[in-house]
């Protein structure tokens, strides 16, 4: 079952220099499924996440033959409309928990904000439902956390409350952006953990947008391979190491490995015609 | 006799009436030319070593030596032409409103060398930069750019050890091969000594001869390169930093992987 299914989707900001396209023609469609979004900086994947919740600020703006999510379109969808969605159905990670929480509220009022306001939950229910979500993503003594400000945090534990934050409303879908690139190897693989059996155990479709090729190959199911806001590959993740695209290649080949060659690492080359 | 010998190294920072032990009783040794790896998770006291080493964490226990005499402190005008430091984050590490063409003469002007039109104009051409990037600001300069500015920075005073943080983790894979490159290369050109921190052990790996892996402020396992890439850690720890490594699901580096 489909869904989210975007086609054509571009994303476009009009500058005094003239309109700069960040995301160029985007198509994929996505189910209960865990779809990767690779690519390196400026090739339009965080835009095209953010696209799909319409969270593109003026001067830019997004165009697209058909982004439908759940038998609704979200081209044609009221910003009210939106606002219904927005963490309630699609749940966005962000990159870096620094900038994302709120510095000046405590977690516990981070997290029961959106429950008493939106459910209109009473402050014990609300604090429960936080609490049980703190669990669930693994965080030892939960209450402790409850009571800290986001500083008080490390990397690791404020990402992972903003993961609780986002999976309480339980989303249909959940947009990942680069939700482990600010931590540890370690860590990293416990974050991830968790979001799969979400996806396994209450059969949410997740976007999981990285840099890191090497991430996205051993977590998603599918794959999408961005460069200069175009898709240039799409492929199962199982087949990544198959990949024929010679910008999917370069990338892959120029990290170096353990136990690899240590001559020079091989540059990518960006003279064919898919980097115009 | 090696360059750096560190022994005994503890530092301790003390905040609120708090003590946090960064560093404890760490112990190795650099040869000449070498290039040495700290490996370990954040907060794993990788890092404050660098830093103690230029002088800016409290040591409260040990000695550093660099060519077996004891670091003065504070460190002195000498030290900055013997060891340079490159930092992490090129988007923070240089100041915003000087142009390159200040940032890297600063150092010369700071130690009075003259010539600093020339040496400015070598400096970029060492580390593959157009002459032209001079009168630019940093934020006219991509990540990978910046990164090769403060690497230039580092050699404006032809030092002899350079100490790198994380020198490629803010950047894209492409980018950051290019940057490794360069490293290896300025490394056997100029003759330097490298101690090196990265949380990426297949980084660490490719730019190493030997690695120290760190945990808690400790030490936890010393092995040569060899032992890293054929899986001979003796400690679990190490163990599974390796087995989390990301790069293990491309296969086997010697066999068809891509």
């Amino acid at each position: 079952m489909t869904l989210l299914d975007v086609q054509n989707l571009r994303v476009t900001f009009d500058t005094e220099t003239g309109p700069v396209e960040a995301v160029r023609g985007v198509s994929f469609s996505l189910g209960r499924e865990r779809l990767g979004i690779v690519g390196e900086s400026g090739s339009g994947k965080t835009m095209t996440g953010r696209a799909v919740l319409r969270l593109i600020r003026p001067p830019g703006h997004i165009l697209a033959d058909r982004m439908v999510f759940d038998g609704q379109d979200l081209m044609g969808a009221s910003e009210r409309e939106m606002r219904a969605l927005r963490g309630k159905r699609i749940g966005m990670i962000m990159q870096d928990p620094k900038y994302s929480l709120n510095p000046v509220m405590t977690v516990s009022d981070q997290l029961t904000e959106g429950l008493r306001r939106r459910d209109g939950l009473g402050r014990r229910d609300a604090e429960a439902k936080a609490l049980a979500a703190l669990n669930a993503v693994q965080i030892r003594d939960p209450a402790r956390v409850m009571e800290a400000y986001p500083h008080e945090l490390s990397g690791g534990m404020g990402q992972r409350v903003m993961i609780a934050m986002m999976l309480i409303p339980e989303p249909d879908l959940l947009i990942a952006d680069e939700p482990t690139s600010a931590l540890d190897v370690t860590v990293q693989a416990e974050v991830l953990s968790i979001l799969d059996s979400l996806v396994r155990d209450r059969g949410m479709g997740l976007i999981f947008i990285s840099h890191d090729l090497r991430l996205v190959a051993r977590f998603c199911d599918r794959v999408v391979v961005m460069y200069k806001g175009r898709v240039v590959e799409e492929l199962l993740a199982s087949n990544l190491l198959a990949a024929q695209h010679p910008y999917t290649k370069g990338l892959l080949n120029c990290l170096p490995r353990i136990g690899g060659p240590r001559g020079p690492l091989p540059g990518l080359d960006r003279t064919g015609d898919w980097a115009q | 006799m090696s360059l750096i010998e560190i022994e005994n190294l503890s530092v301790t920072f003390r905040a609120k009436g708090r003590q946090v032990r960064a560093v404890e009783g760490v112990s190795f040794k650099v040869s000449k030319g070498e290039s040495f790896g700290l490996v370990g998770e954040s907060g794993s006291g990788k890092s404050t070593i660098l830093r103690a080493i230029c002088g800016m964490a409290p040591i409260t226990e040990g000695t550093i030596r660099i060519d077996g005499s004891v670091l003065p402190t504070p460190r002195g005008a000498r030290f900055a032409t013997r060891v340079q430091m490159v930092f992490q984050d090129p988007y923070a590490s240089l100041h915003p409103r000087h142009t390159i063409d200040r940032t890297l003469s600063e150092p010369l002007a700071i130690h009075g060398l003259g010539g600093s039109d020339a040496r400015v104009v070598r400096a970029l051409e060492q580390v593959g930069l157009p002459a032209a990037f001079r009168f630019r600001y940093p934020h006219q300069l991509s990540g990978g750019q910046r990164q090769r500015v403060a690497i230039a920075r580092a050699l404006m005073l032809e030092p002899k050890i350079v100490l790198l943080d994380e020198p490629t983790s803010a950047l894209d894979a492409s980018v950051q091969a290019e940057v490794l490159n360069l490293l290896n290369r300025l490394r056997a050109d100029l003759g330097l000594t490298f101690l090196m921190v990265s949380h990426d052990l297949a980084v660490i790996d490719h730019m190493c001869d030997r690695i120290l892996v760190m945990q808690h402020g400790r030490k936890v396992e010393e092995m040569a390169r060899d032992d890293l890439a054929n899986a001979r850690m003796t400690t679990a720890y190490a163990r599974s930093l390796f087995d989390a490594s990301a790069d293990r699901m491309l296969g086997d580096p010697s066999g068809t992987a891509p």
